[in-house]
């Protein structure tokens, strides 16, 4: 009896997460999967409907061209790629940044560690865009950077700095740092202070002791956080029109293209399509590495 | 064996291998530990026995060089450890909670300390075998800790700290996570193998019987000192304060006052009872001294009938009854309300003269089984 309206009760809880996604993730997802098999039209929207119903025929019309377009032309596959690389630096350059912070962050008195915490997630209550325009000042040629080394005398000529690679990647490592720096504090947080004292005990000095104890225990977390950092990253649009040129080329930014400029909806769908599953692979990894983080706590 | 090679304290020219001087260690305005001096010999068993903040594991991790002194020295085979890091201390420690590398295997384990020395693989390799076969754990050299039980684990974790050879072992509660059963097969286990290594061993303990099974000598701790250090049997018999006394085993404490002072007895006038307790061997005390006599509770012996003894005879109603198996325990109400402990030995399968609730019966000792104690 009770155990019924346990269960009962359990259902309804999960029900809540179940129609959510449902309704913000299932229905939008199924749209997006028959756009990308439909054909692009001029018209309001601008497709041809996937199915029609004429006199006790039933056409079903799926368009497998704009797949097949993705692959004809370079422009779709190396923007993937570029994608991919700018995700993965970016993903690095945090863990390069994040691991020291995360690493102080844990190893701080306790009563501190909450005050830094907050400190690296103080950004966020910012405007996302505010702060991706103000490196646009701080980068620009005559921006705040190059107007000091010029001062300084260090260089003659400003530095080509926004509108390149750099600039994105700057911007995806500023952005992104604390989803890096959370789940790997979150990590070594939880390691036991006595597997480093362990280790010192038994010779190794502090460098021996981080790199066959610290390091190798922070693996799901490094994990985690580098796919937290690189998932988002892959599928960027923001800071690339903004602090990237008219050749940093990713797939964000050509979805978009295609979906406001060129109004292809079937072409962006079918790059959306493609996007989810290049991901699947890191998200599934992710997983994996917050379910061996969990059981080595 | 002679006396001296078995108990090396008793040799005035005896060098020990471990000496601490004036240890002190504060934490804000606690001291934790409290100018400690302390001399332990090769191969001794030595036990640090304390309550909760009594600073017994800081002594053991300031063996360890995990806390840094405030005062004070500690040298180890003649060599002061000053300024001397965990990673270069001769020192190993079993931790509390074992502190087993979860991402290694047993076998990676126990090699770690070797593999810091930068060992040949195949040394490494034989001093491995080695370990795992005194602790039993041949099979499991290639599990890692999370697939072990908590007394292999335990194992696990002595075997790596005795890997590299230290010349002294710190223990810190060795047993503690063990259940009741595994502990006691486990203490022998341990003195076993302490005494084929012959490694200097210094246990940290909370648990008094841990403690006087294994120890060669044990140090009582509290509030940061030590208060006092001899062989377990001397500490349960001839504890030097009430603290001791009470701490270690139980203990009834009579309080009373010094009426007679002789070459070979001394009486204690106690107010409480309303009578006067007889001690049958001389103590170095004053007339009119306040002190106490520490009577154990199996020292005590129960009866219905008066005995015939003239002194050292209270008369009580028994109030609780408790039976162990091995012994029984009874709580006797004086009528000065104090209450005695006394534990029987069961001798025999059947009891022919049980002892109720509610009787009155009479307590017994004789003049030399209490201890005097002046504070």
């Amino acid at each position: 009896m009770t155990q019924g309206v346990v269960a009962r009760g359990r259902a309804w809880v999960a029900a809540v997460p179940g129609i959510w996604l449902l309704v913000f993730f299932l229905l939008p997802f199924l749209v997006v999967a028959k756009l990308s098999l439909s054909e692009a039209a001029i018209a309001r929207p601008p497709y041809l409907p996937l199915w029609e119903w004429d006199e006790d025929y039933l056409t079903i019309t799926l368009n497998l061209g704009n797949y097949r377009y993705l692959i004809e032309d370079a422009l779709y596959i190396n923007a993937f790629l570029e994608s991919l690389r700018i995700a993965s630096v970016s993903a690095l350059m945090c863990l390069l940044i994040g691991y020291p912070m995360a690493w102080c962050i844990a190893r701080a008195r306790p009563e501190r560690r909450n005050v830094l915490l907050t400190l690296v997630i103080l950004p966020f209550w910012t405007s996302f865009l505010l702060r991706v325009y103000a490196w646009i000042g701080l980068l620009k040629p005559n921006g705040v950077i190059n107007n000091m080394l010029i001062g300084a005398g260090l260089i003659d000529q400003p530095l080509t700095l926004l509108q390149t690679d750099f600039a994105v990647i700057l911007g995806i490592v500023y952005t992104y740092l604390p989803f890096l720096v959370l789940p790997l504090y979150a990590n070594l947080v939880k390691l036991d202070g006595a597997l480093f004292e362990a280790a010192e005990d038994l010779g190794a000095q502090p460098w021996q002791t981080f790199l066959t104890v610290t390091l190798p225990l922070s693996v799901p977390g490094m994990l985690a956080g580098c796919l937290l950092v690189f998932i988002p990253a892959v599928g960027e649009f923001v800071i690339p029109a903004l602090l990237g040129g008219a050749d940093t080329l990713m797939i964000g930014k050509v979805l978009w293209t295609e979906f406001f400029n060129n109004r292809d909806w079937p072409v962006a769908s079918a790059v959306a399509m493609v996007m989810l599953v290049v991901l699947v692979l890191p998200i599934m990894l992710l997983r994996n590495a917050q379910n061996s983080s969990e059981e080595l706590a | 064996m002679t006396e001296s090679d078995d108990q090396p304290w008793r040799d005035p020219n005896a060098q020990p291998f471990l000496r601490i001087k004036g240890l002190s260690k504060h934490f804000g305005s606690v001291a934790a530990v409290d100018k400690v001096s302390l001399d332990i010999y090769r191969g001794e068993l030595f036990c640090l026995l304390g309550g909760s903040g009594s600073g017994k594991s800081t002594l053991l991790r300031m063996l360890a060089g995990f806390e840094s002194a405030n005062a004070g020295s500690i040298e180890i085979d003649g060599q002061d450890m000053a300024g001397v890091p965990p990673y270069r201390r001769p020192v190993n420690m079993m931790f509390q909670s074992y502190a087993l590398f979860p991402h290694m295997t047993v076998a990676d384990n126990i090699a770690y300390g070797l593999r810091r020395d930068r060992l040949p693989r195949a040394d490494i390799a034989k001093r491995v075998d080695h370990l795992l076969a005194m602790v039993q754990l041949a099979d499991f050299a290639k599990r890692k800790p999370s697939q072990l039980s908590g007394g292999q684990r335990q194992r696990v974790a002595l075997a790596r700290a005795l890997a590299k050879g230290p010349k002294l072992l710190l223990l810190d509660e060795p047993l503690g996570a063990l259940d009741k059963k595994l502990r006691e097969e486990t203490q022998f286990e341990l003195m076993n193998i302490q005494e084929e290594t012959g490694v200097t061993f210094v246990v940290v303990t909370h648990d008094q019987e841990e403690a006087m099974t294994l120890a060669t000598r044990i140090g009582v701790m509290r509030d940061g000192e030590i208060v006092q250090v001899a062989t377990p049997r001397e500490v349960y018999e001839y504890p030097n304060s009430r603290f001791v006394a009470d701490f270690i085993g139980s203990v009834n404490l009579f309080e009373g006052v010094v009426s007679e002072d002789g070459e070979s007895h001394m009486r204690l006038d106690c107010a409480g009872l309303g009578t006067s307790l007889y001690v049958g061997h001389g103590v170095s005390c004053t007339l009119g001294q306040r002190m106490w006599l520490a009577l154990r509770p199996e020292k005590l012996r129960v009866s219905t009938e008066k005995p015939a003894q003239s002194h050292n005879v209270l008369q009580g109603v028994v109030e609780e009854i408790a039976y162990m198996g091995g012994s029984s325990m009874l709580r006797v109400r004086l009528p000065s309300g104090a209450q005695v402990q006394v534990t029987q030995a069961n001798l025999d399968r059947d009891d022919a003269h049980p002892v109720s609730w509610d009787e009155t019966v009479f307590l017994s000792w004789s003049d030399t089984a209490g201890v005097v104690l002046p504070s």
